[in-house]
């Protein structure tokens, strides 16, 4: 088995995620290996082919997660993200997979093993809220509270989630940002084993990401749920998770520690006295040169680069910008 | 005077297979919204039938599969003695069938009409089907269940090719109003006809602006949302 993360103390970090290559083997057979306890709390591995707008794509991913682990999925669009969390919550049939959480296998398709959605210990927050628009708060989250979990948890989210004010408003009465803290709370009230986030912050402004961020590392840290989010938003990703895979035409190209994959040293460069990352939203040409301009947390930096180093770029790519002296580069991430 | 009679049983039968349609058609519609069988297809079309099809060429099938000297009627006559043919029950049964798209499709429309989604996130919540029905999906086809239900009923109160192949216009046990309107035109008694007419008039005005109204409300709380 092989240890992504670059730094050997973190592989005794249990809040880090234990992401391995996707080799057949080195994940280990629960049949063959005759260890009774699982060495992870999430163990995942799906092949299933996506129907793409470029034609058929084999989504062919594994990877494993030790508890409260925060992962986030992160890659371009079409790269099989949702569809990840979907095979998770079991919404979406694979050709062939094994998920087993805390021990309990949810899928494998070897043994025609496949616990229905509602059997699967799971909190969804899909990207649209999905709110039912006739109950309250309060009922939402007495709907989705299961009979056998303490009904103090209704109470105990609507304070955490500082919704108590708002527990008799209908959906309908709130705003976006009310609306996610809902959806969130109503995940987490029927106690799931594992959080799974669909772009949950993508259908709010900025500043409404930042402080929704704020609670979903309140929640992690209250209820240590282990957690796997998909965003392409890198702020939020660098923010929400511990453990980072990279999805791209349906498999992982990269995998690792948030800091290792988006802030390691680039390789054209010496050691940089400034990084950040953002996304292009411009490039002009003017006076035999190309301006490049970057969104970087709410800032916009604009830098001159030449053809050649203009070459890799697009307006909408996700890029580092670094500088060792008094001139950025711009170098894409993925 | 007008006899009342027609006009009750009218409302009797309209009642009763108004409340068995709703029950049949929450699971036919329900069925028919999210089911991925290739044959639903087949099962809506007969479901539309009556829409189309001349009242009468219903009866007349019914009339023979009700009949006592035929398969099923003989069947149900040797069996349970039970006879269809020119009775109440037959009348009721003969309604269904001919009610039954009227109830079902905008109960299918309202399924159909729902964010895909919410299914999906009762599920993750642990919820069962049945559940999710009850608690998530009927509360929000209200005006859907209430069209149906109002549809339903005024066009069994309005009937009038079915009833009167199966039923014969039997004085107190199958002569509704419909039936008694014909029946007095027939006679040439005008005045009675022309009241059974007014009522017959007045309550299908009543009962489509009941529908409008609920789906003017319906419109204006999804506005709302």
């Amino acid at each position: 088995m092989t240890d992504f993360d670059p730094k050997p103390d973190n592989a005794t970090d249990p809040l880090r995620g234990k992401l391995i290559h996707p080799s057949p083997d080195n994940f280990p057979d629960p049949k063959q290996s005759g260890i009774t306890t699982p060495p992870h709390f999430l163990q995942f591995q799906a092949t299933k082919t996506l129907h793409t707008t470029s034609g058929p794509q084999l989504l062919d991913v594994r990877f494993e997660l030790p508890k409260a682990g925060k992962l986030a999925i992160y890659g371009p669009s079409g790269a099989g993200k949702t569809t990840l969390l979907r095979i998770l919550s079991g919404l979406t049939e694979v050709t062939t997979g094994h998920i087993e959480v805390d021990g309990e296998v949810w899928l494998d398709t070897s043994r025609r093993i496949d616990l229905p959605t509602r059997r699967r210990s799971i909190g969804f927050v899909f990207q649209d809220f999905a709110l039912f628009p006739h109950l309250t708060v309060r009922q939402q989250l007495e709907y989705a509270r299961h009979k056998t979990t303490d009904g103090k948890i209704v109470p105990e989210l609507l304070a955490l989630m500082e919704l108590e004010s708002l527990q008799h408003l209908r959906p309908a009465l709130l705003s976006g940002g009310q609306q996610q803290r809902v959806a969130l709370a109503r995940a987490i009230a029927r106690r799931p084993r594992l959080l799974l986030l669909d772009e949950p912050l993508s259908a709010l402004d900025d500043e409404m990401r930042y402080k929704l961020q704020e609670y979903l590392v309140k929640i992690h840290r209250h209820y240590e749920l282990t957690t796997l989010l998909v965003s392409h938003h890198l702020p939020e990703v660098l923010r929400l998770s511990d453990k980072v895979i990279i999805l791209e035409k349906g498999s992982v190209s990269r995998e690792g520690a948030p800091s290792a994959l988006f802030f390691a040293p680039s390789q054209d460069l010496s050691p940089a006295r400034f990084q950040t990352v953002g996304e292009i939203t411009a490039i002009n040409f003017s006076e035999g040169n190309y301006i490049v301009t970057v969104l970087c947390a709410g800032t916009f930096i604009s830098v001159v680069l030449t053809a050649a180093q203009t070459a890799r770029l697009q307006v909408g790519k996700k890029v580092r910008v670094t500088s060792n002296d008094f001139h950025p580069v711009i170098n894409p991430l993925v | 005077m007008i006899d009342w009679q027609p006009l009750w049983l009218s409302l009797r039968l309209a009642l009763i297979t108004t409340t068995i349609l709703l029950a049949l058609a929450i699971p036919l519609g329900y069925w028919l919204a999210y089911s991925r069988q290739r044959w639903k297809i087949a099962a809506e079309a007969v479901i539309s039938l009556p829409m189309v099809l001349p009242p009468t060429v219903l009866g007349f099938y019914l009339l023979l599969a009700f009949s006592p000297s035929q398969g099923f009627g003989r069947w149900l006559d040797h069996h349970f003695n039970i006879r269809l043919a020119f009775t109440f029950p037959g009348l009721v049964i003969a309604s269904l069938f001919y009610s039954l798209p009227f109830t079902v499709n905008p109960i299918v429309a309202g399924f159909r009409a729902l964010p895909s989604d919410w299914r999906n996130v009762s599920r993750t919540l642990g919820k069962s089907d049945w559940s999710t029905l009850v608690r998530i999906l009927l509360p929000n086809i209200r005006a859907s269940l209430i069209t149906g239900a109002v549809l339903s009923f005024a066009h069994t109160i309005g009937e009038f090719g079915v009833v009167m192949m199966i039923g014969g216009g039997i004085p107190g046990q199958t002569r509704v109003a419909s039936v008694a309107l014909y029946d007095e035109v027939q006679s040439m008694n005008t005045g009675a006809a022309n009241r059974y007419a007014l009522v017959l008039l007045a309550f299908s005005f009543i009962i489509l602006l009941l529908v409008y109204g609920i789906n003017q409300q319906a419109v204006k709380s999804k506005t709302m949302l």
